[in-house]
């Protein structure tokens, strides 16, 4: 019973809650929905700790996503002992990277004052969610060797069967409990998203890369010739 | 050609007493709220002085602005995929403490303080966190020279001054400075626009305004960063960046901004300046020496046939061409070649323009006396600058103004002196009509351009120094929605407060 809810009702509800909440905000606040930079109040401790952060955690992400979406690639992938090795190692650095740049992010919104001042419950909130995580997953790492394996019996077909509408959540029920947090992290993190400034993980400055450098924004697009589209 | 409209400005540099009423009225009006106090869209610097926020001109250091490398511009700060490399931390930033901490007092205590021996103080309580302060810096820090070995000596635009110049700096009875008010340039190549990487800095077709987009803004700060001129600013409190909107109520209403509207030293001149927007990347991207140049030619002629038919077709309305026949700016920059770029070799090509400042007259030590009559018998007129032994090394203005071009500063200043010259032989008549004439000569200029040129620096109206044109924001909205509505609810512009409430 504990189980389904936990693993079965518990991350409808956070990806519903993300979904829903994170329409609704973007729809209704658009002016919010960003992160809100403290660069401007304190630069030099941000720069141990916000591109480290990011880079490490992306990466670490994009290699859960992988193996989620293509697990036969990332299956063979991990085929040969020597990319395994590879891969866990560079799993545990980088998770080494993002533990040590978060707790800098810590240490700075606690110490400088300027900062506190523009910190919300909600930064805090996410800042302990996003810490118990990564040192759950390191713990993990170390502790349950070779989980780029075990996570594509375990895990990987229990996502699955709960996107196919048919959770099943046997797999992931006998994880031993450091594992079972750290998935129930993950998900818990999902459902605060859109409460957060965590939404500015969804906006992508993407366009950034086609669209021409000068933005010139015209009231009135005339037909007439001569009139370049707002280009 | 692609003729769009750019409502343009002039400041006169030699009217500029240096009061700070522009800033002021900027700050009222804009700026006093929470997250923006140390923002100052209209700020007056001291030259040589390091300026707002400090060393802002060190382009070494804070990338902003193009560079154009084989005829080819790109943005100093980094490419676009370097954009989204750098999206994490942003290396070319200025923090606070490159602008000032902005305070305020505890008044509160002058009047709750228990009775004692000493009067009680206010002590500054910093604005950001609410704590007792020591001040260390402002915005004016170095204003009228104060403490120059340390603040005029780092000026960027003195570093390549010979040791000559920059003695003659120093000189005590030769020290010179002036002041440099500065807005939002309003580019027509912007380099906030092009580092945004959200789109959210924009530049207004109809008239060329430059804006963020405060909905849109996602707090990547790279316009910071990418503005030359550090007029874009981040609010510390919404995290959004917000600018100088150059009053675009108040011209929409047809008044002049406030800036130029309470300028003490009616040193501002407002107006519209048609320009091809074709020509845009190829004046950009000029050699240095020729940026100028090259930016007086992208201006075009109001009165022209061709470009007026250009510019009906691409949309610009009758009013508007008929404020750019009218329009101080073009007299200024384009006819009479007076007002020049700030900085030009930032080559985001700003539509803000400057007559450079004549500097007082000259006189030399005597005996332990300031004699201006020594400097006469030197050659020195008491009442002109001689060019030639200008206070103000020449190198240095052209290193504000020109791109280090000093032809064109020295063109400039001949015009300055010759109608100054034309003038005293006219009115005071210590100077003989040949004096008069060979300066106009020098200064290629004729009589009539001399008394034009008095009239609108000495004599304007309200209306000549001001020609705003009917920008008609009821009209332009009307596509998009019903103005008559628009206009019950609550004017035409945002209706939400900016805050964040997640």
């Amino acid at each position: 019973m504990l189980d389904d809810v936990l693993f079965v009702a518990f991350p409808y509800l956070a990806f519903i809650t993300a979904v829903w909440v994170g329409i609704y905000r973007f729809r209704n606040d658009r002016f919010s929905y960003s992160t809100q930079s403290s660069q401007f109040l304190e630069n030099r401790m941000l720069s141990w700790g916000s591109a480290p952060w990011h880079y490490a955690i992306l990466t670490i992400l994009m290699a859960h996503f992988v193996a989620l979406v293509v697990p036969s690639i990332w299956a063979s992938v991990i085929s040969a002992p020597v990319r395994l090795y590879t891969l866990e190692v560079t799993g545990m650095s980088l998770a080494l990277m993002a533990i040590f740049a978060l707790c800098v992010l810590v240490y700075r919104r606690l110490t400088t004052h300027r900062v506190r001042t523009v910190t919300t419950p909600a930064d805090w909130l996410l800042l302990a969610l996003l810490l118990a995580q990564v040192v759950l997953g390191f713990w993990v790492s170390l502790f349950f060797r070779w989980g780029a394996d075990w996570y594509l019996h375990t895990t990987v077909p229990w996502v699955v069967s709960l996107v196919k509408f048919q959770p099943d959540a046997a797999t992931v029920t006998t994880l031993p409990w450091v594992v079972k947090l750290h998935i129930l992290g993950g998900f818990a993190i999902i459902g605060v998203f859109p409460f957060t400034r965590l939404v500015h993980a969804v906006i992508w400055p993407i366009t950034y890369l086609w669209r021409p450098h000068q933005v010139v924004i015209w009231n009135r697009k005339l037909t007439g010739t001569g009139r370049k589209a707002a280009q | 050609m692609d003729i769009r409209a750019q409502v343009s400005m002039v400041f006169h540099l030699d009217k500029c007493i240096g009061c700070h009423t522009c800033s002021v009225a900027c700050k009222n009006i804009w700026t006093d709220r929470e997250g923006v106090e140390y923002q100052w869209w209209n700020n007056v610097e001291t030259k040589p002085g390091t300026g707002y926020p400090t060393l802002w001109e060190n382009q070494d250091e804070y990338k902003g602005g193009w560079e154009a490398e084989d005829g080819r511009l790109q943005l100093k700060l980094q490419s676009k995929i370097g954009t989204l490399g750098n999206i994490f931390y942003n290396r070319r930033l200025p923090t606070v403490n490159d602008y000032y901490e902005p305070w305020t007092y505890d008044y509160e205590h002058l009047f709750n303080a228990p009775e004692g021996d000493d009067q009680p103080t206010a002590r500054p309580i910093s604005l950001i966190t609410g704590e007792f302060m020591e001040i260390e810096s402002g915005p004016n820090w170095d204003d009228d020279l104060g403490g120059s070995p340390v603040y005029a000596s780092n000026d960027p635009n003195v570093g390549s001054l010979t040791d000559e110049e920059r003695a003659q700096l120093n000189e005590i009875e030769r020290v010179m400075f002036f002041y440099l008010p500065r807005i939002c340039n309003h580019c027509i190549n912007p380099g906030c626009v092009a580092a945004c990487p959200a789109g959210a800095a924009y530049k207004r077709g109809e008239d060329g305004i430059v804006l963020v987009n405060q909905d849109k803004c996602r707090a990547w700060r790279m316009c910071i960063s990418g503005c030359p001129y550090k007029k874009v600013y981040y609010n510390w409190s919404t995290g959004k960046s917000e600018k100088c909107v150059l009053c675009f109520p108040r011209l929409e209403s047809g008044q002049a901004p406030a800036c130029f509207h309470s300028c003490v030293g009616r040193i501002r001149y407002l107006g519209v300046l048609l320009y091809d927007a074709d020509r845009i990347e190829e004046v950009a991207s000029s050699p240095e020496s020729e940026l100028v140049e090259a930016q007086r030619g992208i201006i075009q002629d109001p009165f022209d046939p061709e470009v007026i038919a250009a510019a009906k077709a691409n949309g610009v309305t009758d009013g508007m061409l008929q404020a750019a026949k009218h329009s101080p700016v073009y007299k200024f920059v384009k006819e009479w070649k007076l007002a020049l770029p700030l900085h030009p070799e930032f080559r985001t090509v700003p539509m803000l323009y400057y007559v450079p400042p004549m500097l007082p007259v000259l006189a030399k030590m005597k005996d332990g006396k300031y004699d201006v009559a020594d400097a006469e018998a030197e050659g020195l007129k008491p009442q002109l600058t001689s060019l030639e032994n200008a206070r103000a090394p020449l190198a240095y203005m052209a290193n504000l103004f020109s791109a280090g071009n000093e032809e064109i500063v020295t063109e400039v200043y001949r015009k300055l002196i010759a109608v100054r010259v034309y003038k005293r032989a006219e009115k005071v008549g210590d100077i003989s009509q040949e004096e008069a004439q060979e300066a106009l000569a020098l200064g290629n200029m004729t009589a009539e351009e001399a008394e034009a040129i008095f009239r609108l620096t000495a004599l304007p109206s309200f209306e000549e120094r001001f020609v705003v044109p009917p920008l008609a924001r009821e009209v332009a909205i009307e596509q998009i929605e019903s103005p008559y509505d628009r206009k019950r609810e609550g004017g035409f512009g945002s209706r939400t407060a900016p805050g964040r409430r997640w």
